[in-house]
């Protein structure tokens, strides 16, 4: 039975359950520690406490303290823990509290984790989902805002992905887990709690009014390298992903563009098939991401749609991201590609 | 400093200089060497506290060294592993054949069969005597000076010469630079090339093992010069923490290729006293000493295994020939150092306990190098069939994409076409010449 069936199913059986992303991915977590005896969580306050954000809620409790524990204030040793593990046969879920806090981490996911299976041909791999909450819109500053993808996507032997709705979150996190690959699973944790329309002075909506916030009981999977079309439409293609999928919706909506928007979920492997196919249909494209513009991961969408689908092209493709700056704590909205900086790029796509 | 108040100024006019000490090494190439600042100590004098003792009981052995083999070629003291004669003769065999290895594929390489090697001369008992006291199955997290853990635990010679040729036979596929071996088998992690990546990996192995009840620990080599890094501190942090079942050896050689152990920290205190501030068990160690290796190795395996913790060993030894084949290292350090080295050599050390003990004598150990150099000898010739090193591509190009991933993405389903298709126009029908 797919996942979109029993999605219906649920809904219409009036057995539906709603959650916030939050408690998507405790359930993704719950589920898995409960199939799998290979799988353990761990992180900084994921323990006892359940996470800074809650994810790891009464997994603990539940699943006992070999299970699901609290670490010291070490990304490095997080990490390199987790290959060790990996490298006897379990499947650690590690959490990093915060994406901006990953980089004493870097080497031991970038030539340990990404490199094991490949140095060592297959003898050993280090199949670990690192998952952490990532880009801005908390009034977080310079070092709780940071969306870093792109580092991530230029290692070879990482996947990345990044959910959107509570109904992917769960069922991309189980995929990840049980893939044999290091994942990096980051959060967007501005949509923990609510789908978001990129006014931040609007009152934030809660995830129980979106479709996607039905979440079935039980094992689930989406798969990785399959984006998700979050509207059908033929004015242009916007690839987009995270917190943007739901910016970029709503300025689509608010000036009746009607854009083919692809929530890419996962960036690498990254579904070309879908993108090509879009831009084909619609000729033009959009790329829309948080992270700073430049080497950003639209730089390698942009170049992916030019170097494939040029002439289909009707005009250049647009890039719309944050700004090469750290994330500032009270030019927060100044900094974030919201609804202005869209909707110009919108308009200037038109116009071409 | 203009904007600086004057009160301040004239404070600071009464302030000593401040001076920036950088470490320099007592002897350079050309001088005398006198070693007569290491401190030897007494074999047979240290303690040896019960193996489940709580780890500040060892704070003294951090900073003493214990030893086994005295001057006059016999065992001394509670150290003193007992190890039957045939055992010796054993480890000088294993010995005897990490040095014939070292010595051929050092000449392999200066005779251009592979790009790189590294010896582990003066260092051996570290890894043999170590590997000896750990049970076969117990996990390896190697350094790249480990080859005497791969010689005790059989891995096949033949295996060890095609990695280092990365020729057609090479199981790693030529991934990986010459003695970055990985054998499962063998319960031997694969060797990373960065330094102390290994350590962390080590406790996580080790955690993992324990919390899936297993009986198996975790051991892991460092040298003192990469102590230095972040993942050792975190290794540390990590083991006491989870009381994680591993060893921790640093092999204190001296030197981290043109550094000496002063950059790592030594000119203020010992490695084995970095246990102390995290509340590992710590032992300093006579690396040269293959007893006192295997005594503590034993020690901390035994005391791992009954769940009473981790255990930080500084193997105190010396680096007798340069870093790899790619150091030379006359250009900075004395020629007279690996004389002068006041705790021997440790084959020598140990041949000369079999001799003394009535148990060995010259003609046998003549005949077993003599042995073991026909060994690898044969086992080169073995491995040669398989290629060397040469141009390189002994391996399908599509090798190179695989393995990355457990599939292959589109990307690099794109990327090996295009490498195939090189192929064929670089070399014509697809062979290089």
């Amino acid at each position: 039975m797919s996942a979109e069936v029993k999605e219906n199913q649920a809904a219409q059986s009036g057995t539906e359950r709603r959650l916030n992303m939050i408690e998507a991915i405790n359930d993704a977590l719950d589920i898995m520690l409960e199939r799998d005896p290979d799988v353990i969580v761990m992180g900084e306050d994921v323990g006892y406490f359940g996470g800074v954000f809650r994810c790891t809620a009464g997994l603990q409790k539940k699943h006992g303290k070999t299970r699901v524990f609290d670490t010291p204030i070490s990304e490095c040793g997080i990490i390199g823990v987790a290959v060790g593990m990996g490298a006897y046969g379990l499947r650690p879920v590690p959490e990093i509290q915060f994406a901006d806090y990953i980089y004493p981490g870097l080497d031991q996911l970038i030539s340990e984790a990404a490199r094991l299976r490949y140095r060592s041909a297959t003898e050993y791999i280090a199949p670990m989902t690192v998952r952490s909450p990532f880009g801005g819109g908390i009034f977080g500053g310079q070092t709780h805002s940071q969306s870093p993808e792109a580092i991530f996507t230029h290692v070879s032997g990482l996947k990345t992905v990044i959910p959107s709705t509570p109904y992917d979150a769960k069922g991309l996190l189980i995929s990840c887990i049980e893939d044999n690959d290091p994942v990096i699973f980051f959060e967007p944790k501005r949509i923990y709690n609510g789908p978001f329309s990129g006014y931040y002075d609007k009152p934030a909506e809660p995830w129980k009014r979106h479709p996607q916030s039905v979440v079935p009981e039980g094992y689930y999977k989406i798969p990785l390298g399959k984006a998700r079309t979050v509207t059908e439409g033929d004015a242009m293609t916007v690839l987009t992903y995270g917190t943007m999928v739901h910016v970029v919706e709503s300025v689509c909506r608010e000036k009746g563009v009607e854009a083919e928007i692809l929530d890419l979920r996962t960036l690498v492997p990254i579904d070309i098939e879908a993108i090509e196919a879009s831009v084909e249909r619609t000729g033009k494209c959009l790329i829309v991401h948080e992270a700073t513009r430049t080497s950003g991961f639209g730089a390698e969408l942009s170049a992916l749609v030019t170097e494939r689908c040029f002439y289909h092209l009707e005009a250049p493709v647009e890039r719309v991201t944050g700004f090469d700056t750290p994330y500032p704590h009270s030019l927060e909205w100044a900094y974030f590609p919201g609804p202005v900086r869209i909707g110009e790029a919108i308009d200037k796509l038109l116009k071409d | 400093m203009a904007d600086r108040p004057d009160a301040d100024r004239e404070a600071g006019a009464n302030k000593p200089t401040l001076r920036l000490h950088v470490p320099e090494p007592k002897f350079r190439p050309g001088d005398t060497v006198d070693f007569s600042h290491i401190q030897v100590s007494e074999p047979g004098a240290q303690p040896r506290p019960d193996e489940a003792c709580d780890a500040r009981e060892t704070a003294p052995l951090c900073h003493d060294l214990i030893r086994v083999l005295g001057d006059d070629n016999h065992a001394h003291g509670p150290w003193d592993p007992k190890l039957d004669p045939d055992t010796l003769r054993t480890m000088l065999g294993h010995f005897a054949l990490v040095r014939a290895f070292d010595e051929r594929m050092f000449r392999g390489q200066r005779q251009g069969k592979t790009s790189f090697y590294m010896k582990c001369t003066g260092e051996e008992a570290t890894s043999v005597a170590a590997a000896m006291a750990l049970a076969s199955d117990d996990m390896v997290f190697p350094s790249y000076r480990q080859q005497g853990v791969l010689i005790v635990r059989g891995y096949d010679l033949v295996e060890m010469i095609n990695q280092i040729y990365s020729n057609k036979g090479d199981k790693l596929k030529g991934r990986q630079l010459p003695i970055m071996y990985s054998s499962r088998e063998h319960s031997f992690f694969s060797i990373s090339g960065n330094l102390a990546t290994q350590t962390p990996q080590a406790v996580g192995w080790a955690m993992a093992s324990a919390m899936k009840g297993d009986s198996r620990i975790a051991a892991t080599w460092v040298g003192e010069g990469s102590t230095a890094e972040g993942d050792f501190h975190s290794a540390c942090t990590f083991a006491t923490v989870y009381n994680a079942p591993v060893i921790l050896n640093v092999i204190n050689n001296q030197w981290a290729i043109s550094s000496f152990s002063g950059f790592a920290g030594a000119e203020r205190t010992t490695f084995a006293a970095r246990a102390l501030g995290y509340g590992l068990a710590g032992l300093r160690v006579d690396g040269n000493d293959a007893l006192a290796v295997y005594a503590s190795q034993r020690w901390a395996a035994n005391r791992a295994r009954a769940n009473a913790g981790p255990t930080l060993i500084e193997y105190f030894t010396y680096r007798a020939e340069g870093h790899s084949t790619s150091d030379d290292p006359t250009g900075y350090r004395s020629a007279q150092e690996r004389e002068e080295w006041p705790l021997g050599d440790p084959v020598m050390r140990l041949k000369n306990h079999l001799i003394a003990l009535g148990e060995w004598d010259e003609e046998r150990q003549e005949a077993m190098d003599r042995e073991a150099a026909e060994r690898v000898k044969a086992a080169t010739k073995e491995a040669e069939k398989n290629g060397v090193l040469g141009h390189g591509m002994h391996q399908p190009f599509r090798t190179m994409f695989e393995d990355v991933f457990e599939e292959l993405p589109w990307h690099l389903k794109e990327q090996a076409e295009q490498a195939t298709r090189e192929r064929l126009i670089k070399f014509h029908g697809g062979r290089p010449q």
